[in-house]
Parts: structure tokens; C-alpha cells; sequence
């Protein structure tokens, strides 16, 4: 699904550079649930970034389900995004001024499906992640971790191949982390790819492989027993 | 641009900041608003000013003798310059070619005009049958002077249509009798003058009968032409003014008058007048549109800023959409459609103030400069147009840098 060998990225701040990314190699097949761990500054974010068509590597090849991501213009960039990706963001990214509905609903305007459908399909999603009743009310009614779900029912809206989570439970307490990650499970359950930065332990050992990114070098990528989060919340 | 999904998110997106939204078309809203009160009352001096020239016909001259003020050839200040047929004939017989409509003029200010039990103090002019076309009048009732009346200095008279109304009333004057000076006169024909009321209140009576009656020999007060006019307004303007100029050194050599005697002899050259003041009206409604037009720039440099703000608060929100699809192309159109309708309905609306202003105030108006101010359909569809492409102009340069928002650089967290 993803295939990236030997990513380089450097960011220039006037006359220092920083070499965030020193030759990444990694591949992530269908159905994985892989957590990114590291720790502030490990580059973690920015190869979640680069997966995400969000930002450019400047050396080194990116596969995603078979096709080159290279030199793509603004347009195809977004196309991609649009149909291959999902993201799930810490601040949870919701448009404030948009209902629930309308937020997940938003992906498939900009696929150019009609309004009825879209509503359809968004209303599906939000009760898929049990917040159907709450269609209606704007982001600021709800709390973070009904936000989150939110914007994970926004992620799914677009059937994207890969969900990409940047630190989805950062903003949250334990509790709601592990409800949120409970639902990534679920959605992980159905077949659905899923990449997860973060830098806590419990979270990452939710998945099933985790990765270790130290000074812009994976150090350690194996698998692990996944635990569950429902369990986890009852111990 | 015409989706009904991209209006849907436009009208949600200025009904939530409807402060914002609010704001922008106010600054829009007094541009139009103000170009349009200006425009109007522009037009308003035009056709106040052209009213008072309709009065008379526009290519007329008038030649007026009075006192002598400077001594000429020995001869002392203080004569009285005296008109006579003769002089009118000269004119006449030298520049028959460039003369269109011709009169000598006698008259008296201000005479009791009576009919039966109604009477008034009224003009009374002695001219020839051309008065009418030099005058500028239309036939309400009956004619005007004509030849035959005047090779006969027959009692006849022509009389305004305000005298109709204050001595006649209901009654058809045709073929009355009404007493001028206690003399007899028949009431021929009753004319209208675009120039009003004031205009209407004068007796027209053949010169010679004028003559005869007030024992004027012949002593005439005043000459009155019309020039030829050519297709070309420059071209009749200067033929207008070296005519005049010709009248009055005929007139000042015949009579041995100093040339720079400005009393003895006036020569008024209405077209020369009246190209000064269309020449100055043009000047005033570019004015207008200059100040009309930086006030809507104004307005436009107000949308651009406050959607430059737009963008910047919204920059978030446009990272947002960027990541989970939007692309380019959609978001400038959401920029620039959202500038392009706050501009169009804010300025609609100070269309619509603007000239609705101008049609409930604009006839109250009574001023003789300034005579129904409004703005036609032309120029309120150029304004329209103006707005949609100020619109635009508003809209480009924060579209533009809507559209080069990265979405990761928007979505970093703070």
C-alpha cells in the first residue's frame, strides 16, 4: 500500500539547515494498523506529513497503492488526497462555523457529489462512530473527544485507502483517548489501513506494528501483541 | 460559478460572519451610493442649464443700443443711440446669406391689458412674424404674426398661455377682443414657451402696427437674429461670434461710436454663452465621475482588505479543505465569487437607494440650475458593470493568496 526508500527532507531557516529526515526506508502493507513513535524532533511528524502529500520529500521515492507521488502540482495533489487519504489531526481540525453533518460532508463536495447523497453518506459515517444525534450541533457544542470522531467520520466519508492519525489522542484524557482508539481499532477491523504518530507508549502498543524514529532514522520497526483498547480501559 | 453548492457555501460562510460581511458592503454600498447622487445631480445641472437656453432658440442674436459713454470724433459721451427700420434692413440685406430668422423689435415693459373684467400688466412686444422661431414658441391655440398683418398694421395679438389662463380662464381667446392701452386688439393665436410662466406672459403684436400705435415712428429697440446653423457646433459657434462682432462694428462705425464703448452697443452671442456653459457642465460631470470613481475605489480597496483579513482568519480553515480535497481552482472561485456578489449586492442596493433617492427628491428640487436629477439606464448599466469587474479586482489578489495557503503550514498547531 505504502513503499517509501531512502526519504531525505531538510528544512532551511535563513542560513541553518536542518536535516529532519536522513534516509527513511519503509513499507506498510493493506490492512496494518502501524503507530510512528519518536520523540519531539524525531521527524516523526514530518514523514506523516510527507505520506499525506502535505509536504515534499527532497530525496527518495514514495509509493502509494502503486503509484509514484513525485513533482505533483497543487491540483493532483489535492485529487490524491481526495481519494487516497484521510486525516485525522491532535487539534482535530473541524470547521467551527459547520454543523457535525456539514463537517463530514465536506470531503464529498470537493469529490463533486450531490447534496443529498453527501448528506446520505455523512450522516452514515457519523453513526458509525455513535454520533448521529448530534448531526446537527456546530464543533463548539461538542467535547474533544466527540470532536475527534468527528473528524474521523470525516476522515471515512471519502472511503479513503489510508487513514493518516497525527497524534489523535494528544488532545485528549485517557479515557477518551481510549475510546477514540477503540474506534480506530474498529475501523483498523474492517480492513482499513491506518498510520498513527504519537509519542505515547499505551497508544502505540494499541496497534499492531511500531515503528521507532530517532534523529530522522527508523530504529526499530517490529511488530507487536495488539491490545485492545476496550481492555485497556477496563484494567 | 453558478453551482448551486458553491452559493450554498458562500451564503453560509457570510451569514456566519455577518458583522464582517456587514461592514464590507457598507464601504461598497456608499461608493455606488455617492457616484450615483453625483451622476444624478450632474445630469440635474445639465438639464437645468439646457432649460434656460431652450428659452430661446440657442443660436440667436440680440443687439441692444444705449447711451454713449465714451466721446468719439468730437462728439460728446451721453447720446442716446437710436435704432431704426433701416439699420435692421442693412443687417439684413449684408448678411442675408448667414441669417437664418430675422426681427426688429419695439416694445413696451409693462401695459394694462384688459378683457372684459379681467386685467393684467403684461409685456408687449412689436416683432416680426420670425419672433416665433427666435423666441422659441409653439402654437397652444391659433397662429402667429404673418406677413399679411404686418404689411397691413392690423390689430392683432398673440398672447401667452399664463395671460390665456389669467384673463380668458376656461374661455377660447381666438377672436376676442382684449384692450391694450385702451386700444382694440383681436386675439389671433395663444403660444406656449419651454422657458415657463415667465416666458408666457407677453403680447406679441406686429411691428409696424407696434410702431403706429406707441408713435414710434421707426424706432425699433432691439434686433433679434437666428444664424444659419451648419452640422458642425464649432463651425456655428465661430460663425456666431464673428457675426456679432461684425453687427456691433457696422453699428459703433454707422453711428460714430468709440469701439471700446461697451454701453452704446450690446451684441449678445447666445451660442457663444451657451458653448461656455456646456463647455463648463462637461467640465462638472467629469468632476463628478473622477470623485464618483475614487470613492468606489475606495470601496474596492475596502472589499480587497477585508477579504485579505478573510483569508488570513481563514487560513486554518482553507488548510482544512485543502487536506481533505479542495483543490486550487475551487477555493479561488469561493474567494473571488464571495467578493464579486458582496460587491454586486452592496452595490445593487446603493444603485437602488441612490436612484431612488434622486426620483423622490429630484422633482422638489426648484432651482433653475439643477432640474430633475437622475441617472439614465446607460450609465446605471455602466455602473453595474463597473462594480461586477471592481469585484473582481477586490476579490484577485486575496483569491490568489488563498490559494497558495499550505495546508501544512496552515494546520501546524500553535
Amino acid at each position: 500500500m505504502i513503499e517509501i526508500k531512502d526519504l531525505h527532507k531538510s528544512y532551511h531557516m535563513g542560513s541553518n539547515s536542518l536535516h529532519v529526515l536522513k534516509g527513511i526506508n519503509f513499507s506498510v502493507n493493506e490492512g496494518e494498523m502501524v503507530a510512528i513513535m519518536g520523540s519531539s524532533g524525531s521527524g516523526k511528524s514530518t514523514l506523516l506529513n510527507i505520506l499525506g502529500m502535505l509536504d515534499e520529500a527532497d530525496n527518495g521515492s514514495y509509493h502509494l497503492d502503486g503509484k509514484m507521488i513525485a513533482n505533483l502540482n497543487e491540483k493532483a495533489a489535492a485529487k490524491y488526497r481526495n481519494q487516497f487519504l484521510g486525516f485525522i489531526f491532535q487539534s482535530f481540525n473541524l470547521i467551527n462555523y459547520k454543523t457535525a453533518l456539514d463537517n463530514v460532508a465536506m470531503p464529498l463536495y470537493y469529490q463533486g457529489i450531490k447534496r443529498n447523497v453527501r448528506i446520505e453518506k455523512a450522516m452514515h459515517y457519523l453513526e458509525k462512530v455513535g454520533l448521529a444525534d448530534w448531526a446537527t450541533h456546530l464543533p463548539n457544542e461538542l467535547s474533544g473527544g466527540q470532536k475527534q470522531r468527528v473528524a474521523i467520520a470525516r476522515a471515512l466519508a471519502s472511503d479513503p485507502k489510508v487513514l493518516l492519525a497525527d497524534e489523535p489522542t494528544g488532545a485528549l484524557d485517557t479515557t477518551t483517548s481510549y475510546e477514540v482508539m477503540e474506534l480506530i481499532q474498529n475501523i483498523n477491523d474492517e480492513g482499513k489501513t491506518i498510520l498513527c504518530v504519537t509519542h505515547e507508549e499505551d497508544i502505540s502498543h494499541m496497534c499492531k506494528r511500531v515503528v521507532n524514529l530517532k534523529d530522522g532514522l527508523i530504529i526499530d520497526d517490529s511488530l507487536v501483541k495488539q491490545v485492545r483498547a476496550k481492555e485497556a480501559a477496563n484494567v | 460559478m453558478f453551482s448551486l453548492e458553491r452559493w450554498q457555501e458562500i451564503f453560509e460562510t457570510m451569514s456566519k460572519n455577518w458583522l464582517r460581511t456587514l461592514l464590507t458592503m457598507i464601504s461598497v454600498f456608499f461608493g455606488i451610493f455617492i457616484l450615483v447622487i453625483l451622476l444624478g445631480f450632474s445630469s440635474g445641472i445639465k438639464n437645468g442649464v439646457r432649460n434656460e437656453f431652450e428659452q430661446d432658440a440657442t443660436n440667436r442674436i440680440s443687439i441692444w443700443t444705449g447711451v454713449t459713454t465714451k466721446e468719439f470724433k468730437g462728439l460728446n459721451p451721453g447720446r442716446r443711440i437710436q435704432l431704426r427700420n433701416s439699420d435692421f434692413e442693412e443687417i439684413n440685406t449684408k448678411y442675408d446669406d448667414d441669417l437664418e430668422y430675422r426681427t426688429g423689435l419695439y416694445s413696451i415693459w409693462g401695459g394694462t391689458v384688459t378683457y372684459k373684467k379681467e386685467s393684467g400688466n403684461y409685456r408687449i412686444e412689436g416683432a416680426n412674424a420670425d419672433q416665433q422661431f427666435i423666441e422659441n414658441e409653439s402654437m397652444v391655440l391659433g397662429r402667429f404674426i404673418n406677413n399679411s398683418d404686418l404689411q397691413t398694421s392690423v390689430k392683432v395679438a398673440v398672447i401667452g398661455n399664463q395671460i390665456k389662463k389669467d384673463l380668458f380662464k376656461d374661455e377660447n381667446p381666438i377672436g376676442k377682443s382684449i384692450e391694450v392701452f385702451g386700444i382694440n386688439f383681436l386675439v389671433v393665436g395663444v403660444y406656449t414657451d419651454p422657458g415657463g410662466t415667465r416666458e408666457e406672459t407677453r403680447i406679441f403684436i406686429p411691428i409696424t402696427t407696434a410702431q403706429k400705435v406707441f408713435n414710434a415712428g421707426d424706432k425699433l429697440r432691439s434686433l433679434a437674429y437666428t444664424i444659419k446653423m451648419s452640422d458642425n457646433f464649432d463651425e456655428a459657434v465661430a460663425l456666431s461670434a464673428s457675426l456679432s462682432e461684425q453687427f456691433e462694428s457696422d453699428i459703433k462705425n454707422k453711428y460714430s461710436i468709440a469701439p471700446d464703448d461697451r454701453s452704446a452697443v450690446r451684441v449678445n452671442d447666445t451660442l457663444e454663452e451657451a458653448k461656455k456653459i456646456y463647455g463648463l457642465i462637461d467640465t462638472i460631470s467629469l468632476v463628478f465621475w473622477i470623485i464618483g470613481l475614487f470613492t468606489i475605489i475606495a470601496g474596492i480597496v475596502g472589499v480587497s482588505n477585508i477579504m485579505l483579513i478573510v483569508v488570513k482568519e481563514r487560513t486554518k480553515e482553507i488548510g482544512i479543505r485543502k487536506a481533505i480535497g479542495a483543490l486550487p481552482s475551487s477555493i479561488i472561485g469561493m474567494i473571488l465569487q464571495e467578493a464579486i456578489f458582496i460587491t454586486a449586492l452592496a452595490g445593487f442596493i446603493g444603485l437602488f437607494a441612490g436612484v431612488f433617492l434622486l426620483d423622490a427628491v429630484g422633482p422638489m428640487i426648484e432651482n433653475d440650475f439643477i432640474k430633475n436629477p437622475q441617472v439614465d439606464f446607460k450609465t446605471a448599466m455602466l455602473a453595474v458593470g463597473l462594480l461586477i469587474f471592481a469585484g473582481a479586482l477586490a476579490g484577485f489578489i486575496p483569491a490568489r493568496r488563498a490559494a497558495n495557503i499550505k495546508p501544512i503550514e496552515a494546520l501546524r498547531d500553535e
